[in-house]
């Protein structure tokens, strides 16, 4: 029995009655036209979450000041400090370390990892498990110019052709240069890379590549990476202390400013500890959790934006966070599925969006904020969209065609996670379509850090999602990886220059002064009754519940 | 919240659970208190919806964590089930458990300068792994559909590429070393089966080695500064021009025109 109900099978029989025609066009090489880059501008501004005025207001407070930002954000940059008002004592740090890494995702382990290399010992605090992060999500690949039709040059073409031209290019031209040596540091860890059997990576392309060189792990990429660097990470219990569940909630600062330690919580005992640390990397990652615009998001459960809070309290400035990618495919059937993320590779692969009535309406493969204007503008616009019994709107994924195209168990291969993840409601994607709308995927922007992932704060660098102006206002598929990576990297190595140096005569006393001053501002700007922030965890809870919470927890 | 929060018109229907119409109500037990959810939520969201805000238990959310591996059986059934609680639907009568944590024993090693072959490390790392009773419930145990006993027998047998192979899905959750009898923690022996294989017995990418070699000696620093210093239009020129690698092409075999910038 196929986990589709019968209402879904008549309009099943749509998609299947144009797909012949439509694998003979593909196997032709004919795709339905890209938009031209005037009709992106056009789309993305009519259609995209991102130009709509609704639901985003100025911040009123700190370094963005008069900045607008979607309302979640804003209202979180104005929040104020768990530790307002209340007694601390700083004087006896728990902790004292040569590099403080806050966030155990890719990022954060990567410059845990870089630090340790150069003989250093390093803290890691971390809100949830080691490696519970973003990074283990990220299915598709992780690009690196390394085939010889290929350069970083071009690398970096696409990358900021992708991002419209707003990419910060340092960045942008550090991560194109650095992605070779990142692939093959993941090689030498024992990562296991889809090859060929002489030991040539296999590649294809993604949403905006000139050339094929995203590198895969099945449709695991992201969670076999984390799964390696973490291993590495745990072989190295003498240098790389790893702290889970216990989250920083504000970062501790000298009475210049500059960044000497931070305040973590034990989310199980209630206990505060303070840390003393020669520098600090923020590598927190994204915000996906604080649902922007009310969409669903394909986040891990901690993607709370914890860092931006702590750093915009002690004085980084943001770049592009008003940008948001919303991924084009996240499912939204079955119930179960809600949010979840279909990697680009299905389409990488040679599926087709199509609308309800089975026929296609943009090319596959455009980047990703494209892409997404182009399913929001069929359903809302056009009202060519499906409607789950939910109420959720969607589009066809054509799935099927993969196999038609590549042969029998293609989609069994290449995708085994997605299969899996569908055939337990008795969906066989290798034979029925996907239904997906866009999902809240990524936080473009972020701390505004430069090429060696310093944030222009003395001893905070910061590294990965948390941080802005690698990709502009859009993020081309596997990039995400590669960014966390080569960035990571980057800030552990400057993070353990700067504590080696920091030995030598910096003030290092704990201090929450950066702090009072920003409350100081808080109430200046009339700010009176602020959330407290960060945000640590989401809350779920539902008003049944709620309501019959008569007293505070 | 500040007071300045307005009403969001939203362009999507959110992450909350929405019970299809009509759904019934049905009771499930926590940690063996019952409480009545929606049917079709899965257990992560259906322990969310009885008011439980997850510290432990919870992580991507999407399968692939292993964070929120879950032991349940029905009321009046003798079977054991486990499942990921992010991807198990509920069902009438579920008792369920989650499993927060699972000791496991997982030894240091270097992976550089093996001593001996692939095979003999792992015996010296991990021997319990050669005393598998052979009984199968860590296969049945596991939520990922992976056989674990037959890559455990593949291990014995050293043949680590099977081994890395069949163990590839695995998310770490450790369900298999809950149950099992030997006392083997599977999923640490097969991460380290997998580095040692992808390491030591898969040959490397000869073209990336070359391209690192280029890196290394500033070559793309140099094309980068070029552009750098180039006129935004021109670089869109550049963009908008570059020539397309044909989907259909061979690895390794095809060439752009401008053999310049490689």
């Amino acid at each position: 029995m196929s986990g589709y109900g019968p209402e879904f099978q008549e309009l099943i029989k749509k998609v299947v009655a144009t797909r012949p025609a439509r694998v003979e066009a593909s196997r032709r090489g004919e795709s339905f036209p890209a938009l031209t880059m005037k009709e992106r501008e056009i789309w993305l501004g009519k259609y995209h979450p991102d130009y709509k005025s609704d639901g985003r207001r100025a911040v009123e407070v700190g370094p963005n000041k008069g900045d607008v930002f979607p309302e979640e954000v804003s209202v979180l940059l104005e929040s104020k400090s768990m530790l307002t008002d209340v007694e601390v004592n700083l004087d006896n740090p728990d902790y004292e370390t040569d590099v403080l890494v806050i966030g155990a995702g890719g990022a954060g382990t990567a410059a845990a990892l870089a630090a340790s290399d150069e003989g250093l010992n390093v803290l890691v605090s971390t809100k949830l498990r080691h490696g519970d992060s973003n990074t283990v999500m990220a299915e598709g690949g992780i690009q690196g110019a390394d085939q010889e039709g290929d350069s970083p040059y071009y690398h970096y073409l696409d990358v900021i052709g992708g991002g419209h031209f707003t990419n910060k290019t340092a960045l942008a031209g550090a991560m194109t240069n650095d992605a070779p040596l990142i692939i093959h540091w993941l090689e030498k860890m024992g990562m296991m890379f889809d090859k060929l059997p002489d030991g040539r990576m296999k590649v294809r392309h993604g949403g905006g590549t000139s050339r094929k060189r995203m590198h895969s792990a099945g449709d695991m990429t992201g969670a076999e990476i984390m799964r390696v660097v973490k291993d590495e990470a745990r072989n190295r219990t003498k240098s790389i202390n790893v702290l889970e569940f216990s989250p920083a909630v504000e970062l501790l600062t000298n009475k210049e400013g500059a960044v000497t330690g931070a305040v973590l919580q034990n989310l199980e005992t209630h206990e505060y500890y303070v840390v003393k640390a020669g520098s600090v990397v923020i590598a927190t990652g994204g915000f996906g959790r604080l649902h922007i615009q009310g969409f669903p998001t394909t986040n891990h459960y901690g993607a709370t934006a914890d860092g931006i809070v702590m750093a915009y309290r002690a004085g980084v400035s943001l770049t592009d966070l008003d940008s948001t990618q919303y991924h084009p495919t996240g499912a939204i059937y079955p119930e179960q599925n809600v949010g979840l993320l279909i990697t680009e590779k299905v389409r990488g692969l040679g599926a087709q969006l199509l609308n309800v009535d089975g026929e296609q309406f943009c090319f596959p493969l455009e980047p990703r904020d494209v892409e997404s204007a182009c399913i929001i503008r069929e359903c809302l616009d056009l009202g060519k969209g499906f409607t789950t019994p939910t109420g959720r709107p969607g589009v066809w994924l054509d799935s099927p065609m993969i196999d038609m195209l590549h042969g029998e168990g293609t989609v069994r291969k290449e995708l085994p996670a997605k299969y899996i993840q569908f055939k337990r409601y008795d969906i066989d994607i290798s034979k029925e379509p996907m239904l997906i709308y866009p999902t809240l995927h990524y936080q473009n922007g972020g701390l505004a850090i430069n090429e060696f992932g310093e944030t222009g704060v003395e001893g905070l660098l910061s590294a990965g999602e948390v941080a802005g102006g690698v990709h502009g206002r859009n993020r081309l598929m596997g990039n995400s990886l590669l960014d966390v990576l080569v960035f990571g990297r980057r800030a552990g190595l400057k993070a353990a220059e700067l504590s080696k140096k920091s030995k030598k005569g910096k003030d290092t006393t704990l201090t929450l002064k950066h702090i009072e001053d920003f409350e100081k501002e808080l109430k200046k700007s009339g700010i009176t009754d602020p959330m407290v922030g960060p945000v640590v965890l989401p809350d779920y809870t539902p008003d049944h519940v709620k309501s019959r919470r008569w007293t505070s927890l | 919240m500040a007071g300045k929060k307005k009403e969001i018109k939203p362009l999507a229907t959110g992450d909350k659970t929405i019970p299809p119409k009509g759904a019934k109500m049905i009771p499930i037990y926590i940690m063996g208190k019952e409480y009545l959810v929606p049917e079709t939520l899965t257990i992560m969201k259906a322990v969310e919806y009885s008011g439980f805000k997850y510290v432990r238990g919870c992580g991507c959310r999407g399968g692939i964590c292993g964070a929120c591996a879950t032991f349940y059986r029905y009321l009046g059934d003798y079977k054991l089930h486990t499942g990921l609680a992010c991807q198990t639907v509920v069902g009438p009568d579920m008792v369920l458990a989650q499993l927060p944590f699972f000791p496991s024993n997982r030894p240091d090693y270097n992976l550089e300068g093996l001593e001996s072959s692939p095979h003999e490390e792992l015996r010296r790392l991990y021997p319990e792994v050669f005393k598998c009773v052979g009984c199968g419930t860590c296969t049945r145990t596991c939520p990922m559909d992976i056989d674990v006993m037959d890559y455990i027998a593949l291990m014995k047998r050293g043949d680590l590429k099977g081994a890395a192979h069949k163990s590839f899905d695995c998310v770490l959750c450790g369900l298999c070393a809950s149950r099992c009898p030997a006392q083997i923690s599977q999923f640490t022996a097969a991460m380290y089966v997998r580095r040692l294989h992808a390491r030591h017995e898969v040959p490397k990418a000869a073209h990336l080695e070359s391209r690192v070699e280029d890196v290394k000696n500033g070559k793309y620093e140099r094309m980068h500064k070029e552009l750098a210093k180039m006129k935004q239009d021109d670089i869109k020129k550049l963009y908008v021009e570059r020539e397309r690698e044909p989907d259909m092409s061979e690895l390794g075999k095809w060439m752009p025109e401008d053999k310049e910038h490689l």
